[in-house]
């Protein structure tokens, strides 16, 4: 598509009409929505009503029961377990409200970790971590073990392992839900800035509204649907 | 804000003139909305004339003469008093909103789609805000961290609206 002869980009991600149930509970019914290219979009609603599970059909963790997710042009839903797993290890990045880093390796380990699980060379990938955690100011951590660190230096390993593929997508599941107010709202702030740097897209879902108000958009999403406040309001 | 209490406040930091008191209220108090001179100094007049404030002699300046003034025993006494006292915890009802929601289930129109409307208008400025946080000094950080938290505290609010309309409505329609 075109306006004035220049192109206008077109959804990087989308789910169109995706339903998915966890045995006799819909957690979606028909959600849909589109991300562009460089977005940062917070994904908000009450806690049960789907969001999790709609950013867990949108990075290909879960298949929806019926309806498709898009991703670059291309239809994630029907791909194998195993290219699923590989786009997810080199072309998205996941923050979790833990961290979910692992307690055994060191700081530095659990950064270069995604780029080890992609064979890249160990060299190359401790150098891209080292240079990650530069510049999150976690230089002098890199040696420790992660149980040594406060709960926002924690997010900001987690932030850096997310990076440190060059992700196209970063999905951040309340990245600062364990985290008290002000920490948070760096951590937030942190990514945010860092993925704008990078180009990256991020989907973060969040009850917080101080966190929602750091995305360019937000998106409800109740009783498993979603609600684009945008779409028929005029309230820009 | 309550201007002459932050005049005479400022005042008790030290003496000033008239342009100094308003560049400092204009710093610090006047985010969006500076303080006109002639509020300043008709401000200052009434303070003068309840004995808050002295005001000197005319000096000879770059400008006009002006008048340095100086807090008194009695406005320091008012500002001290002030301060001691606490601000009232307002409701901060959404009284408004709350007219609104309960009069469209009344009549039947969609109160959801009144609230979606006022949760998107609360995070527009919400996102405003936290541009001001990232871009601003920390006066202007602090001013919006406090917007953004009663802006917080409104579409918690919604939220939870939100979540009881059904039993609302049943409460307002007429049987």
């Amino acid at each position: 598509m075109t306006v004035d002869g220049l192109p206008v980009p077109g959804p990087l991600l989308e789910a169109r009409s995706v339903d998915r149930s966890y045995g006799r509970t819909q957690a979606l019914r028909e959600a849909s929505l589109s991300v562009t290219a460089g977005e940062i979009l917070a994904i908000m609603g009450p806690s049960g009503s789907g969001k999790s599970t709609l950013l867990h059909c949108l990075a290909g963790i879960f298949t929806p029961d019926a309806g498709e997710i898009w991703f670059d042009g291309r239809r994630l839903d029907l791909l194998s377990d195993a290219r699923r797993s590989e786009l997810r290890r080199t072309t998205f990045g996941f923050v979790f409200q833990f961290g979910q880093l692992v307690p055994e390796l060191t700081v530095a380990d659990n950064v270069a970790l995604p780029l080890l699980l992609g064979r890249a060379r160990r060299k190359q990938a401790y150098q891209r971590a080292g240079g990650w955690l530069k510049r999150l100011e976690l230089d002098e951590w890199s040696e420790r073990r992660t149980g040594e660190l406060s709960g926002g230096q924690a997010q900001r390993v987690a932030i850096a392992r997310a990076l440190v593929t060059r992700p196209k997508v970063i999905f951040a599941d309340e990245p600062t839900g364990a985290l008290d107010s002000l920490t948070g709202e760096k951590v937030m702030e942190l990514l945010v800035s860092l993925a704008r740097q990078e180009g990256a897209t991020v989907i973060v879902v969040t009850h917080d509204a101080r966190v929602a108000a750091c995305a360019d958009r937000e998106v409800m999403v109740r009783d498993g649907k979603v609600t684009d406040p945008y779409a028929s309001a005029a309230v820009r | 804000m309550t201007v002459p209490l932050a005049l005479l406040g400022l005042l008790d930091r030290e003496p000033s003139y008239g342009y100094d008191l308003k560049r400092g209220y204009d710093t610090y108090f006047g985010r969006g909305k500076p303080l006109p001179f002639g509020q300043v100094y008709s401000t200052l007049g009434r303070l003068a004339r309840d004995g808050k404030v002295t005001a000197g002699q005319s000096e000879p300046g770059d400008g006009p003469d002006r008048k340095r003034y100086a807090i008194t025993p009695l406005g320091k006494q008012e500002v001290e008093a002030w301060l001691a006292e606490p601000v009232a915890a307002e409701p901060f009802l959404q009284t408004v909103l709350f007219t609104k929601v309960v009069l469209a289930l009344m009549l039947g129109h969609d109160a959801q789609s009144y609230l979606d409307t006022q949760r998107a208008t609360h995070m527009r400025r919400m996102r405003e805000l936290s541009e001001i946080k990232r871009s601003g000094a920390l006066v202007d950080a602090l001013l919006a961290d406090h917007a953004l938290f009663h802006l917080e505290a409104d579409l918690r609010w919604i939220d939870v609206t939100t979540a009881r309309l059904g039993a609302l409505a049943e409460m307002v329609r007429p049987a």
